[in-house]
C-alpha cells in the first residue's frame, strides 16, 4: 500500500471521528440550549407569587400557577397509585409465574399500549370516564396518565426481576420456601430499587404529558378540590399561555416550563443515581 | 371436583393464589387495551359506515356539510415524520457511532446520560421553544435563504410564514434524536467484540472498523431504532400543533402549513358539534393507532433479529 | 441531611394539600365556550367570586363550538357562544336551553403590515376577496382605492383564521355571506367552515398571537383582543356605504337596530343605519332550563341578575358594549323560566 493512501485513510479517520463527535456534541448541546433558554426567559418570572397565587383574569398582570402545580401533583399521584401496582404485579407475573404463551401475549399487549399515541389515550379516557360521569375531572386525567405508566412499569419490573440471579431463587427453594414466599421475600426485595426506578421513570414520562389532559382534566381557574372536578395542570397551562398573545402569559409560560423541566430532570437524575448506586453496591460485594 | 383436588394435591394453595392474583392483574392490562380498541372502533362506527375506505383517500374536511376525509392529515403526519427522520437519522447514527465506538468510556457514559435526559423533555416545552425561537428563525433567516438559492424547487416556493410543515419537521427531528442515538448506541454495543477486534487486527483504522464492520452488523438494530423513532414522531401532538399552521391542505411546498392527525384531534375534539364530526375524529385516531402499531411491529422485528444475530453461535 | 428534610417537608405539605377535604360550602360551577367574550367573563367571574367567596365559576374559553358541544354532553353546567344554537343543537342538548345575551361586541379585521400603522379601510368586497383567496397582495386595487394615503406594500397577504369551532368565525362568515354571494356559496356561515386559504390558530387568543407574529398577515378577532394587544385594526364599510370604526358607539348602534325575538337568537351583522358597525354581534350564555342541583340554580340565577345590573358597568372599560335597556328587561323576565 502506498504511503499516500495510508495517510488518506488516517485523514478520513480523523475527519469522520470529528464529524461523528460533532453529531454527538450537537445532540447534547440541544439540552443545554433548552435549559439555558428556559432559565433566561423563565427565571425572572419565578417568584413567590408564581408558586402561591392563582391565575388572574386576562389582561391583568401578575398571578401565578399555584393551582396548576398542585393539580399536576395530584394527577401524577393518582396515576402512580393506579398504574404502578398494576404494572408491578403484572411484571411479577411475567417474570415469575407465567408459562410461555400467555405472558408473550401480555408482553405484546403492554408494548402495544406503550405505543398508543397519547392523544388517543385521551379519547379513550374521555369516552370511558368523562362522558358517563358527565364532567371533566382529575380522576379522568389521572386514569389516562396511569394507562401510560403501566407499560413502563411492567417493562422495568420484569427486566429487574429477571436480573436477580437464579442462585438466590434456588437457595430459597432449597431452604423449603414455597414459590410465592420465595418471590415475595427474596426476589422482590432484591430488586426493590427496580420498582423505585420504574416508578420514577413512569412519573417522569407522564408528568409532562399534555395531550391526554386536554379532554379529561380540562382546566380550572380556581383550586380544584377532591377528585371529581376539572383541574389546572402545568403542561396545559403552558400550552394555553404559549399560544395566546399576552406578554404576561408568555412570561408565566416560560416560568412554568422551567419548573416542569427541572422537575423532569430531577426525577431522571434521581432514577439514574438509584440504579448506579445499586449497581455499585452489588459489584462491591 | 375430583380433578380439581388432584390438581391441587401437588401444589401449595398459597402458590395457586399468588399465581391467580398476578394473572388477574396481567389480564387487567389485556382487558383495558382491548377495551381501548373496542371503544375506538365503536365510537368511529358512524364515520366508518358513511365513508368506508374512501375516508383514507378523500381530501375534504368540511364540518358544515359533514364530509370528512383523512388524506390531508395522513399527508401531514407522514411527511413531517419522514422529513424529521431524514434530518435526525444521520445525526443520530453519527452520534451513536461516536458514543459506542470512538469515544473514551467515561465521556461516552456521561454524554449518553445527557442524551437520555433530552428524551425526558416534555413535548409542550419543545413547542414553547419552537414558537419563540425556531419559527422566527425560519421565517427571517432560513426560509428566505432557501427560497433565494433553491427557489426553483417546488418544495421551497410560496409565502414564508415560519410556521408550517418545515417547522414541524424540524422540531420533530430534535425530539426523536435522543431515541435514535440511545437505541442505535445499544445496537452497536451489542455487536460482539470479535468483529471489531478482527477488523482492527487486519489493519483497519478505528473509523473503518466502526463504519465498515460494526455498523453494518448492527444494521438491523439501527433500522429498528429508526422505526421506533418514526412511531414516536407519528404520534407527537403538542409541539406539532403549535407550529404546523393547522390548515388541512396538501401542497408541494415545505413552507406551507399543514395538519397532522394528532393535531386536528387535539384542536377539534372538544368542540365537534356534529356526531359525524366526532366520529370522523375518532376514526382518525384509529388510523393513527394503526400506523403506530405497524411501525412498532416492524421495529420490534428488526430489534429481535439483531439480538438473535448477536447471540453466541 | 438538611436537603432531605426540606424535600420531605415539601412533599408532606403538597400531600396534605391534595388530601385535604373540600370545604363543604364552596360550590364550583363549570362553564365553557366562546373566546369572544372571555376577557369580560373572566373579569365578571373574578369580581363575583370576590363578592361571594362560596361560589366559583370556572369558565374555560375553548370556542363557541366547544361550549355547545360540552353543554350537549352535559360535562359543563353552562355554555357560552356567539353563534346561537340551532334548533337541532338545542334538541341534542336535551330540550330546553335558554340563550341569555350578555354583551355586544365587534369582530374586527386585524393586520400586521410593514410600514402601515394607520387605520385601513376595508370594503366588503375587499374582505370577501381576501378571505376567498382572490385578493392576494396588499397593494391590490380594491384595497388601494379605499386607502389613498396608505403606503401598501406589494407583499402577499397571509390570511389567519380560526382552527377551532368558533362563534367569532360564525359572526365573521355570517357577515361575509350577507355581503358576498360567492362566499356564501363557497364556504357559508358556520362556527367551522372549509377555509379557501389561510393559517389556523386556536381561539381569539391564537389568532391575535399569530397575526402579531406574522408579517403581512390579516385576521379577525374580537375588538378587545386587538385593543389589549395593541394590534392595528381597520374600519369596515357598512350597509349604508360609510367606513365605520368598530367602537362602543357603532356597536351599540348596530345592536339597537335589532328586533329582539323572544328566544334572544338574532343576528345583527350588516345592520342598517349609517352609524352601525357591520360586524357586530351579541354573545350569549347558554343556560339549561332544568337544574338538578338547587344550589347551582340559585347561584346561576343570582349571577345572571348581577350580570344584568352590576356586570354591565364592567363591560365598557373592556371594550364591550352593554346591552340595550329593552333587552335587559326582557332577560330579567326570562330568568324566571329557569327551574
Amino acid at each position: 500500500m502506498s504511503r499516500a493512501f495510508h495517510l488518506y485513510r488516517k485523514g478520513v479517520n480523523v475527519v469522520m471521528f470529528s464529524l461523528a463527535g460533532l453529531c454527538a456534541f450537537t445532540t447534547v448541546s440541544v439540552l443545554f440550549y433548552i435549559l439555558g433558554f428556559l432559565v433566561w426567559k423563565g427565571a425572572g418570572a419565578i417568584n413567590w407569587d408564581f408558586f402561591t397565587q392563582l391565575p388572574k383574569p386576562v389582561g391583568e398582570a401578575g398571578g401565578g400557577m399555584a393551582n396548576a402545580i398542585v393539580g399536576s401533583f395530584k394527577l401524577v399521584v393518582l396515576a402512580t397509585a393506579i398504574g404502578v401496582p398494576v404494572g408491578f404485579v403484572t411484571g411479577v407475573y411475567l417474570a415469575e409465574f407465567g408459562g410461555r404463551r400467555y405472558p408473550a401475549l401480555i408482553r405484546y399487549i403492554a408494548d402495544l399500549l406503550n405505543g398508543v399515541p397519547s392523544i388517543v389515550i385521551g379519547i379513550f379516557a374521555y369516552a370511558l370516564v368523562v362522558v358517563p360521569m358527565r364532567r371533566f375531572s382529575t380522576l379522568a386525567g389521572g386514569l389516562a396518565l396511569s394507562l401510560m405508566i403501566i407499560p413502563v412499569t411492567i417493562r422495568t419490573t420484569e427486566q429487574f426481576l429477571r436480573a436477580v440471579p437464579d442462585s438466590l431463587r434456588e437457595a430459597a427453594l432449597a431452604l423449603g420456601a414455597s414459590k410465592w414466599r420465595m418471590v415475595a421475600t427474596v426476589v422482590i426485595p432484591a430488586s426493590l430499587h427496580a420498582v423505585l426506578t420504574g416508578t420514577l421513570l413512569g412519573v417522569a414520562r407522564v408528568a409532562g404529558e399534555t395531550a391526554p389532559l386536554l379532554f379529561t382534566s380540562f382546566n380550572n381557574r380556581f383550586w380544584s378540590t377532591g377528585w371529581d372536578q376539572p383541574t389546572a395542570s402545568l403542561p396545559v397551562m403552558i400550552f394555553t399561555y404559549a399560544i395566546a398573545p399576552y406578554e404576561d402569559w408568555h412570561r408565566q409560560a416560560w416560568a412554568a416550563g422551567l419548573v416542569l423541566l427541572m422537575a423532569m430532570l430531577a426525577l431522571n437524575v434521581t432514577a439514574h443515581r438509584i440504579l448506579s448506586m445499586k449497581m455499585a453496591r452489588r459489584s462491591g460485594r | 371436583m375430583q380433578t380439581l383436588r388432584l390438581w391441587l394435591r401437588n401444589r401449595n394453595p398459597a402458590d395457586v393464589m399468588a399465581h391467580a392474583v398476578t394473572l388477574l392483574f396481567a389480564s387487567t392490562v389485556l382487558l383495558v387495551t382491548a377495551l381501548l380498541v373496542y371503544e375506538l372502533y365503536v365510537s368511529s362506527a358512524a364515520s366508518r359506515q358513511e365513508f368506508g375506505w374512501t375516508f383514507l383517500l378523500s381530501r375534504d374536511w368540511d364540518p358544515v356539510q359533514d364530509k370528512f376525509g383523512a388524506l390531508p392529515f395522513i399527508y401531514g403526519t407522514v411527511v413531517t415524520s419522514v422529513l424529521a427522520l431524514l434530518m435526525a437519522a444521520p445525526v443520530g447514527v453519527g452520534a451513536a457511532i461516536f458514543l459506542a465506538e470512538l469515544a473514551p468510556p467515561k465521556i461516552s457514559d456521561t454524554l449518553t446520560f445527557v442524551v437520555e435526559l433530552l428524551a425526558a423533555v416534555p413535548s409542550v416545552i419543545y413547542g414553547l421553544l419552537a414558537i419563540f425561537t425556531l419559527v422566527p428563525w425560519l421565517r427571517e433567516t432560513v426560509q428566505p435563504f432557501l427560497q433565494e438559492r433553491f427557489g426553483y424547487l417546488p418544495v421551497f416556493q410560496g409565502p414564508m410564514y415560519g410556521v408550517g410543515i418545515l417547522a414541524a419537521s424540524m422540531i420533530l427531528a430534535i425530539m426523536i434524536l435522543p431515541f435514535i442515538v440511545s437505541i442505535s448506541r445499544e445496537a452497536l454495543l451489542a455487536v460482539p467484540a470479535e468483529q471489531r477486534e478482527a477488523a482492527l487486527a487486519v489493519g483497519a483504522t478505528r473509523w473503518e472498523a466502526a463504519w465498515q464492520v460494526v455498523t453494518p452488523y448492527a444494521g438491523l438494530g439501527i433500522a429498528g431504532s429508526v422505526f421506533l423513532a418514526l412511531a414516536r414522531a407519528l404520534g407527537e401532538t403538542m409541539a406539532v400543533t403549535m407550529v404546523i399552521g393547522n390548515a388541512p391542505k396538501i401542497s408541494a411546498s415545505l413552507f406551507e402549513s399543514g395538519y397532522s392527525i394528532a393535531a386536528v384531534i387535539a384542536n377539534e375534539f372538544t368542540e365537534a358539534t356534529g356526531d359525524m364530526h366526532l366520529s370522523a375524529l375518532v376514526q382518525l385516531g384509529l388510523v393513527l393507532f394503526g400506523l403506530t402499531i405497524v411501525m412498532n411491529a416492524i421495529a420490534r422485528l428488526m430489534l429481535a433479529a439483531t439480538s438473535r444475530k448477536g447471540s453466541p453461535q | 441531611m438538611p436537603v432531605r428534610g426540606l424535600i420531605t417537608t415539601i412533599f408532606i405539605a403538597l400531600l396534605s394539600l391534595i388530601l385535604a377535604p373540600a370545604a363543604p360550602a364552596q360550590l364550583l360551577i363549570n362553564g365553557a365556550g366562546a373566546t369572544f367574550p372571555y376577557p369580560v367573563y373572566a373579569k365578571w367571574f373574578d369580581e363575583y367570586h370576590k363578592r361571594d367567596r362560596q361560589i366559583q365559576f370556572n369558565y374555560q374559553s375553548i370556542g363557541s363550538g366547544g361550549g355547545i358541544r360540552q353543554l350537549q354532553a352535559g360535562t359543563v353546567d353552562f355554555g357560552a357562544t356567539d353563534s346561537p344554537m340551532t334548533d337541532e343543537q338545542i334538541a341534542k342538548a336535551g330540550g330546553a336551553v335558554l340563550h341569555f345575551p350578555t354583551v355586544l361586541g365587534a369582530v374586527v379585521p386585524v393586520y400586521n403590515v410593514a410600514g402601515v400603522r394607520q387605520e385601513l379601510n376595508f370594503t366588503a368586497e375587499a374582505l370577501a376577496g381576501i378571505f376567498l383567496g382572490k385578493i392576494t397582495r396588499w397593494n391590490d386595487p380594491e384595497l388601494a382605492k379605499a386607502n389613498p394615503g396608505a403606503a401598501l406594500p406589494s407583499a402577499g397577504i397571509v390570511v389567519v383564521h380560526r382552527s377551532d369551532g368558533s362563534g367569532t368565525t360564525f359572526v365573521w362568515t355570517d357577515y361575509l355571506s350577507k355581503v358576498s354571494p360567492e362566499w356564501k356559496a363557497k364556504a357559508g356561515a358556520n362556527t367551522s367552515v372549509s377555509w379557501p386559504v389561510g393559517l389556523g390558530a386556536k381561539g381569539n387568543e391564537g389568532v391575535a398571537g399569530l397575526v402579531k407574529q406574522t408579517p403581512n398577515s390579516i385576521g379577525y378577532v374580537e375588538l378587545v383582543y386587538a385593543l389589549q394587544n395593541k394590534i392595528p385594526y381597520g374600519r369596515v364599510r357598512n350597509a349604508a356605504g360609510v367606513f365605520v370604526r368598530p367602537e362602543l358607539k357603532s356597536v351599540t348602534a348596530a345592536g339597537s337596530s335589532a328586533e329582539m325575538p323572544a328566544d334572544f337568537r338574532v343576528s345583527i351583522t350588516n345592520a342598517p343605519g349609517k352609524d352601525a358597525y357591520p360586524i357586530s354581534s351579541f354573545t350569549w350564555l347558554l343556560v339549561p332550563t332544568k337544574f338538578q342541583d338547587a344550589r347551582k340554580k340559585k347561584a346561576i340565577t343570582e349571577f345572571l341578575r348581577w350580570m344584568l345590573s352590576e356586570g354591565q358597568k364592567l363591560a365598557e372599560p373592556l371594550g364591550y358594549a352593554p346591552l340595550p335597556k329593552g333587552v335587559v328587561a326582557l332577560e330579567l323576565k326570562a330568568i324566571a323560566k329557569i327551574q
